[in-house]
């Protein structure tokens, strides 16, 4: 297969496992290029990408915009800060708007869960969602797959433990999804308050002790403590949540095997996760930033060349 | 389903012979050369290339796989994008004499998109062209081949096959073959 089954990224759930391996073996491809003294291809140079950001976003952002400039596409970047969604325009008309300069492909990031979902049955242009509230984040979890299949070999049979703020999480969805297709097994780790109540209904193994999950996997992906989502209090204080569910290298000494450390990022530092772990050996948190761009650059040329 | 036998195994030898020499004719020691093969079909052309040199003359020619899948001129064209293929150069090519090697030469385009994805590597001295088949009278593009097995006549309607042993065929061969009709 040469072709993605969709013509817009909007979830994993939408993705097929031909679909995703296509989209890694594209990627080996992109970290090549990425890699060379030249590292741009004229690919996308027809094509006009818009990034409309309708939430707060660095590193996402800035791994688009340059999968985006990497693959010669013309980048225009909208961000709801300073756009007229502020003076009560709808999220159709904005796009609307956008696409009437002759945009190809949007790149959204959006509060709303389904956002993208939403626009991609009223517009033409392919859609890419970067994130859309707390359901899914799709490049994150391409990006999270690739490196462990680049750290590990392989996916399949892998054990994959998440860990950290679930309930606010859509890296964690996203991952689950993306994780299963490929035959890893994936568990969730987290204070009770902070696990959805029907995660399990997912088919993933739920742990509520730091230390069992740590020796139970072969990959931590430590989540961020999302307190900008966070209404009510979910536990009594970051310092407390730090004592229960942070991870340092005391703890990965004390386990019989060594294990891969992962996050998303932004990192809190100290809170879940030490810096003794962050910039230990173990962690391949900046082989994933770089991954972020390959595989960006895969799905974006993947697209585009779907009719 | 018409075919034509346009060289056999004994043929595609002596024409990678040839090459050879003509390499070594032209290059001396290889002490300033690369050679390219354009992925995904010239790989196994250059391969034969490489070991046959080495037995000739003793010469470890520096050699490297090239896809010019990303830098192609019909994408969102095609029905379906090509699938794009390994790069292994482990070299830069600046002020080198590069030959490009592909199987078979049509419409000059594929040869087109290789020196756009060579130039990534650096800026070469020179660059030379080798294929085993040249069809005539087909490019689109003002590309000659500096060095070709066999020239042949072809129509549009047909394609140019080519057959390796190494790829489960029961010898070496290529062949003119008519496309099918869709009815």
């Amino acid at each position: 297969m040469q072709q993605l089954s969709t013509k817009h990224l909007l979830g994993i759930k939408g993705l097929t496992a031909d679909d995703i391996q296509l989209i890694f073996e594209t990627a080996d491809n992109f970290k090549d290029v990425i890699n060379r003294p030249i590292k741009k291809v004229p690919s996308l140079r027809d094509i006009t990408i818009a990034n409309v950001f309708f939430e707060n976003s660095t590193r996402t952002k800035l791994s688009f915009e340059l999968a985006e400039k990497r693959l010669s596409a013309d980048v225009i970047n909208f961000s709801s800060s300073n756009s007229s969604v502020k003076k009560g325009e709808t999220l159709v008309d904005t796009v609307n708007n956008i696409l009437s300069m002759k945009v190809d492909m949007v790149v959204m990031r959006h509060s709303s869960p389904g956002a993208p979902h939403f626009l991609s049955k009223n517009i033409s242009a392919n859609i890419v969602n970067a994130g859309d509230g707390t359901h899914e984040h799709p490049t994150q979890a391409l990006l999270d797959a690739f490196s462990i299949r680049e750290k590990l070999g392989d996916v399949a049979g892998k054990k994959v433990a998440i860990i950290g703020d679930i309930l606010h999480s859509r890296v964690a969805l996203s991952n689950i999804f993306c994780l299963q297709k490929l035959g890893a097994e994936v568990m969730v780790c987290g204070p009770v308050t902070l696990l959805p109540k029907y995660i399990s209904s997912l088919g993933v193994k739920v742990e509520y002790d730091v230390k069992k999950a740590l020796e139970w996997c072969d990959v931590a992906n430590i989540l961020r403590i999302q307190l900008e989502r966070q209404q009510i209090k979910y536990f009594p204080s970051l310092r407390e949540y730090s004592l229960y569910y942070g991870v340092d290298k005391k703890m990965l000494d004390q386990l019989d095997k060594e294990i891969v450390i992962m996050h998303p990022g932004p990192i809190n530092r100290g809170v879940e996760l030490n810096s003794d772990v962050a910039d230990s050996e173990h962690s391949i948190i900046l082989n994933q930033v770089e991954n972020g761009v390959a595989i960006r650059m895969a799905v974006l040329y993947l697209l585009a060349g779907v009719k | 389903m018409q075919k034509r036998l346009v060289l056999d195994q004994k043929q595609i030898a002596i024409t990678i012979d040839r090459f050879c020499h003509q390499l070594i004719e032209n290059h001396d020691d290889f002490d300033n050369t690369v050679l390219l093969g354009l992925q995904p079909r010239g790989t196994l052309v250059l391969d034969k290339i490489v070991k046959r040199l080495k037995e000739i003359s003793g010469h470890d020619v520096p050699s490297g796989y090239l896809d010019a899948t990303f830098h192609r001129d019909d994408f969102r064209r095609r029905d379906i994008p090509l699938k794009a293929n390994e790069t292994k150069i482990n070299f830069l090519i600046e002020n080198k004499k590069v030959v490009l090697v592909d199987d078979v030469l049509f419409k000059g385009r594929s040869v087109r998109a290789a020196m756009d994805a060579m130039i990534a590597f650096g800026r070469p001295k020179k660059v030379e062209l080798m294929v085993l088949i040249d069809r005539k009278y087909t490019r689109d593009y003002p590309v000659i081949p500096n060095y070709f097995g066999r020239q042949v006549n072809t129509l549009e309607s047909q394609y140019v096959s080519v057959e390796w042993a190494s790829q489960g065929f029961s010898e070496d061969a290529i062949w003119i073959t008519e496309k099918e009709v869709k009815s």
